[in-house]
């Protein structure tokens, strides 16, 4: 191997290389076909991270069915009441109103010491697989295991991991449901940012048995019913449920919860 | 496997069928197995594979005997080879935008995804190492893909119609069409040797 040959690849594949690059930026000139720059300008208005939660493939195609017509300018979950105004602008009609802003909350405390482990898993890290076997590593069957596919369907990088817990931050979560999908026991739900107060738990096992499994679980023992004094909690199926509609974050549910499973969200 | 000795029929027998790209070669089982749901897409893949294949046997031909052999380059053939398929499908694609319109709204989606497809630059690569002239590189192109094509398909009609079977829940899906994928291989294993 001499000089020359090392000159010769490295001519070769950086000629070729700049070749084609210019040959494809002037056939880009040559062959440019108008498009209506509106769809560019809305391109470049809507969230950008080809969820698919608008029900087109990825946001280009969004886009042009926007221009065409075809879709809704508040169609765009991720870029919420941001895009949808910026749309309505490019497109001349009044900015319709977005529906309640929602965000992605975890309900469940469970994290490492806090619901009790049945055994050990070391399988392969996915949430999916481990609750496979016989319904799942913890004790609770709805606990979060913490394996991250919750994280992994995440684009926007707002799932990190706390203790063997999932942590969304609401101020990345842009509400688009992939983790609400991806988790395997459904602990992630979607509820409107305006809900501060939730109860994070999803065990309707017996309080009994939520007490044995879990520090931090909803026993079902109706305190919060009574200290309720707007009638916006409710315990079915032994789990306290939240109706937000009702709710005025008094908080007095959270003061009288035993097992501290009503929290406050940011 | 000489173009010269065999002539074009069992040439064609021998790259579609023989030394079948999905089947035997085992290469582009990604397309095989992910645009393979409706008849319709099958269809457009690959005829969209067929036209990149034959073109991209061409243009690798040239620059292999033309330019890394007379530079003593010949072990630069792969990153070359994709290189020139990825450049090349790229202008393929703008072409076709702007003179083709109907043909680009038809195979428009799949032609990036040829970009990456190893039944490709495997095609390209098997020409050079079998010592292939021009008029055999872009045949073998062509006739690989053709077998490609008849391929995938195959596969979609099997797939449609499994859409409406009763299978067990386990094998619904991705395993049945993969069992599906190594019968047909099997299958095609009949036409080894046919060509000698």
């Amino acid at each position: 191997m001499s000089t020359t040959a090392i000159l010769y690849a490295v001519g070769v594949l950086g000629g070729l290389g700049i070749l084609f690059g210019v040959l494809l930026s002037v056939a880009d000139k040559f062959f440019a076909v108008p498009v209506d720059e509106r769809i560019t300008l809305v391109r470049e208005a809507v969230a950008g991270a080809n969820c698919g939660v608008c029900g087109y493939p990825g946001c280009d195609a969004f886009s042009e069915a926007v221009v065409r017509g075809e879709a809704p300018v508040n169609g765009c979950t991720p870029g919420g009441s941001k895009s949808a105004a910026a749309l309505a602008q490019i497109m001349g009609v009044n900015s319709v109103s977005v529906e309640e802003p929602v965000v992605a909350r975890l309900l469940c405390q469970g994290g490492d010491g806090i619901a009790k482990d049945r055994f050990v898993y070391q399988g392969i890290s996915s949430c999916a697989q481990a609750m496979s076997l016989s319904s799942g590593p913890k004790m609770c069957p709805s606990a979060c295991v913490g394996l991250g596919d919750c994280g992994r369907a995440c684009k926007f990088d707002a799932i990190s991991y706390v203790n063997g817990l999932c942590v969304i931050d609401p101020n990345k979560c842009t509400a688009c449901g992939a983790c609400v999908k991806a988790c395997p026991n459904h602990l992630i739900k979607l509820l409107p940012r305006a809900a501060t107060v939730t109860v994070r738990c999803s065990n309707t096992q017996p309080g009994k048995l939520v007490n044995k499994a879990c520090d931090h679980g909803c026993i079902g023992c109706k305190l919060c019913e009574k200290a309720c004094e707007h009638d916006a909690i409710h315990v079915n199926d032994s789990l306290a449920v939240i109706d937000t509609d009702k709710c005025i974050r008094c908080e007095a549910c959270v003061a009288a919860c035993p097992k501290k499973c009503i929290t406050l969200s940011a | 496997m000489r173009l010269a000795d065999i002539g074009v029929f069992l040439f064609f027998i021998n790259a579609a069928f023989s030394n079948n790209m999905i089947f035997s070669r085992f290469l582009g089982n990604c397309p095989y197995l992910g645009v393979s749901n409706k008849l319709e897409t099958a269809t457009g893949m690959g005829v969209a594979v067929v036209f990149v294949m034959g073109i991209a046997s061409l243009f690798c031909y040239l620059s292999y005997a033309y330019i890394l052999v007379p530079l003593g380059l010949q072990y630069l053939d792969t990153i070359t080879f994709i290189l020139i398929i990825a450049a090349l499908v790229q202008l393929v694609e703008m072409f076709m935008k702007k003179s083709l319109p109907a043909l680009y709204s038809a195979l428009g989606i799949y032609l990036p995804l040829i970009t990456t497809n190893c039944a490709v630059l495997g095609v390209a690569l098997i020409n050079m190492r079998s010592g292939y002239n021009l008029i055999e590189s872009v045949l073998s192109g062509v006739f690989g893909a053709v077998g490609f094509l008849m391929a995938i398909v195959l596969m979609a009609g099997i797939r449609e119609r499994l859409e409406s079977s009763d299978i067990p829940k386990a094998f619904k899906g991705f395993p049945i069409s993969l069992i599906i994928a190594g019968f047909m291989s099997v299958a095609f294993l009949g036409f080894a040797g046919l060509v000698k």
